[in-house]
């Protein structure tokens, strides 16, 4: 009898139908919803990418944003002036842009713990941000315009044009599945299971034998890369760029979005970046709050506070919270204490 | 004097650590033979759990050296002394609350074959630590309890799950932080029988504070009085010996 990791059906079904979902709601919209939709899928790639280093390895990273602006700026920075580019150079060359400045900011950064962390990391981000904002390279506070997309061409023809509506919603609904499926893949091997370790326990883990630095660095720069990858196509989908996509009210807000949806679980990640987005528009429509509108941020700040106080799993712990008020404990039959119950 | 003897698997020499003007550690120099449970008692404070520190490389000794099979590893850092050979358990228990027992032991154990790059296959389907893990639980007495979490167990089978976790890496040197603590009489006979069968396979250090057990299980006793060594030999001559009595055994 091998323990296996808690493999439970409805996770996938609801992961599946979640995707399922968007694949079918381009026939249902508009062009503000297609538009609306593709940057909440660019966002669950980024909180997918962050997810990976706050909810599995348990390194609250707070520079974040500045992964996702080098890959935003390398996809308009790198793109030849008018003619488009290639997607498969743009999009390798973004990532690994993302992923050369995270093994420089990890390097270092990971030298410290704990709070120390936190501030180091916002300082890397707060660095690559005034470099864009106050150098030529970046254009500054203006940023930099994207003349032509990149497209797919094999041969001379074009397979894929990014600069379509539906070809830009399609391509980033592939990136997210891609992303979400290899993180699932990844958290179950080896490497993930190590990651799991230095999170419950770090000092155990060496102990046991992992020099813990080089796994920490490898998540630290493979969560970059992804992150890199949410920038290219943020940039890419909308045509523009600037610094603020490298501040830390971004590094924030994905950190608000994967805490929201609930720490620990990749689908935390995706239904956060969702309901980050849903209650964002929801607060920000001057069709239900009328003047009041362009005070959005208190009442998003006010429901997100509200939320981790009722729900402190997150979202993603809200079925299990019912079922526990419904049913009862689950495991309370079994009488045996629950301290130190990491869960 | 020479580390020709194959069966001391580690020795420490003149082992020192100082934090600022406290000496915590002074000139402490011991072997780790195969076959041998080696005792280190002293009061709170004497230097017990720095000695451990310092010998498993969690901490670098201000003067002195270890080796380890032969070779010298004051340098090495404590992840690649443990791929070495070197296990170590905790005085508080730092298994990982979260997993299944079986998955403590099979995460100690994938330590022998890291294999990170391998990232496409699931750690259940490594062959080398899932079976390790399984020797493991069952040599300490777990093998009834692999799927439950690890959180939940009993104190006693707490202390149980460090000693597996510590076998599941396959060491050959044992370094034992008070693995009776807060056990009952039952959990006390099964550890040191369990500890009895072990010491053919390994050298052993046992930093213990249950004076009864010592004695009984301990083939060496060293003991240790602020940071220095008074003693050190069989436990009728540490029992005999006048400075341990006046210093540590008091009334005895």
């Amino acid at each position: 009898m091998t323990f296996m990791e808690t493999r439970n059906p409805s996770k996938l079904v609801f992961v599946a139908l979640c995707l399922g979902a968007l694949a079918v709601y381009p026939l249902a919209a508009g062009s503000y919803g297609l538009d609306l939709v593709s940057k909440i899928m660019v966002y669950a790639v980024f909180a997918l990418s962050l997810e990976l280093l706050v909810g599995a390895t348990g390194l609250v990273c707070f520079g974040h944003a500045a992964f996702f602006g080098i890959g935003a700026y390398a996809s308009v920075l790198l793109s030849p002036g008018s003619d488009a580019g290639s997607l498969p150079w743009l999009l390798l060359a973004s990532v690994g842009a993302a992923m050369l400045y995270a093994l420089f900011m990890g390097a270092l950064s990971l030298r410290t713990q704990g709070v120390y962390f936190i501030m180091v990391t916002l300082a890397f981000a707060q660095m690559a941000y005034y470099i864009v904002h106050d150098t030529p390279l970046g254009g500054g506070t203006d940023g930099i315009y994207l003349n032509a997309k990149p497209v797919l061409a094999l041969g001379g023809k074009p397979l894929l044009d990014l600069g379509e509506a539906g070809a830009m919603y399609f391509f980033t609904l592939a990136c997210l599945a891609a992303v979400f499926g290899f993180l699932a893949v990844l958290l179950r091997s080896r490497f993930g299971r190590a990651l799991a370790g230095i999170k419950a326990n770090e000092q155990r883990m060496r102990a046991t034998g992992f020099s813990t630095y080089p796994y920490k660095l490898a998540a630290f720069v493979i969560s970059g890369g992804i992150a890199g990858l949410a920038g290219f196509l943020f940039g890419v989908k909308d045509g523009f760029v600037n610094p603020e996509l490298m501040s830390w009210h971004l590094s924030g807000a994905v950190l608000i979005m994967i805490i929201l949806g609930g720490l620990g679980h990749l689908r935390g990640a995706l239904i956060g970046a969702f309901a980050f987005a849903l209650l964002q528009e929801f607060f920000k429509s001057e069709a239900i709050f009328g003047a009041f509108a362009k005070h959005w941020t208190l009442g998003l700040g006010l429901t997100i506070i509200a939320s981790v106080a009722l729900l402190p799993r997150g979202l993603v712990g809200v079925p299990g919270q019912w079922r526990q008020r419904l049913v009862g404990r689950p495991g309370a039959a079994r009488g045996a204490s629950t301290t130190g119950a990491g869960q | 004097m020479s580390a020709t003897n194959d069966n001391i698997l580690l020795r420490g020499q003149g082992i020192s650590r100082r934090w600022g003007g406290l000496v915590a550690v002074n000139q402490v120099s011991l072997d780790l033979q195969r076959g041998e449970v080696h005792a280190v008692i002293g009061t709170n404070g004497a230097g017990k759990s720095t000695l451990i520190n310092i010998l498993s490389g969690e901490i670098p000794p201000s003067g002195g050296s270890v080796q380890l099979l032969g070779q010298d590893v004051t340098a090495w850092s404590q992840p690649r002394r443990a791929r070495a050979g070197l296990g170590r358990s905790y005085q508080r228990n730092t298994i990982y609350p979260g997993f299944s027992v079986f998955e403590n032991c099979r995460l100690a154990a994938q330590a022998r074959t890291q294999k990170p790059w391998r990232w496409w296959q699931s750690a259940q389907h490594c062959q080398a630590s899932t079976s390790a893990a399984h020797a493991a639980a069952a040599r300490a007495g777990l093998a009834d309890q692999l799927d439950r979490p690890a959180g939940l167990l009993s104190h006693g089978q707490k202390r149980q799950l460090e000693i597996a976790m510590c076998l599941a890496t396959a060491p050959q040197v044992l370094l034992l932080d008070e693995p009776l603590a807060g056990m009952g009489a039952e959990e006390t006979e099964r550890m040191l029988a369990l500890l009895a069968e072990l010491k053919t396979g390994h050298a052993i250090l046992l930093v213990e504070h249950d004076m009864d057990a010592v004695f009984r299980i301990a083939d060496t006793i060293t003991v240790m009085v602020n940071g220095a060594v008074i003693a050190t030999g069989t436990p009728d001559f540490v029992r005999n010996s006048h400075e341990v009595q006046a210093a540590y055994l008091g009334g005895h």
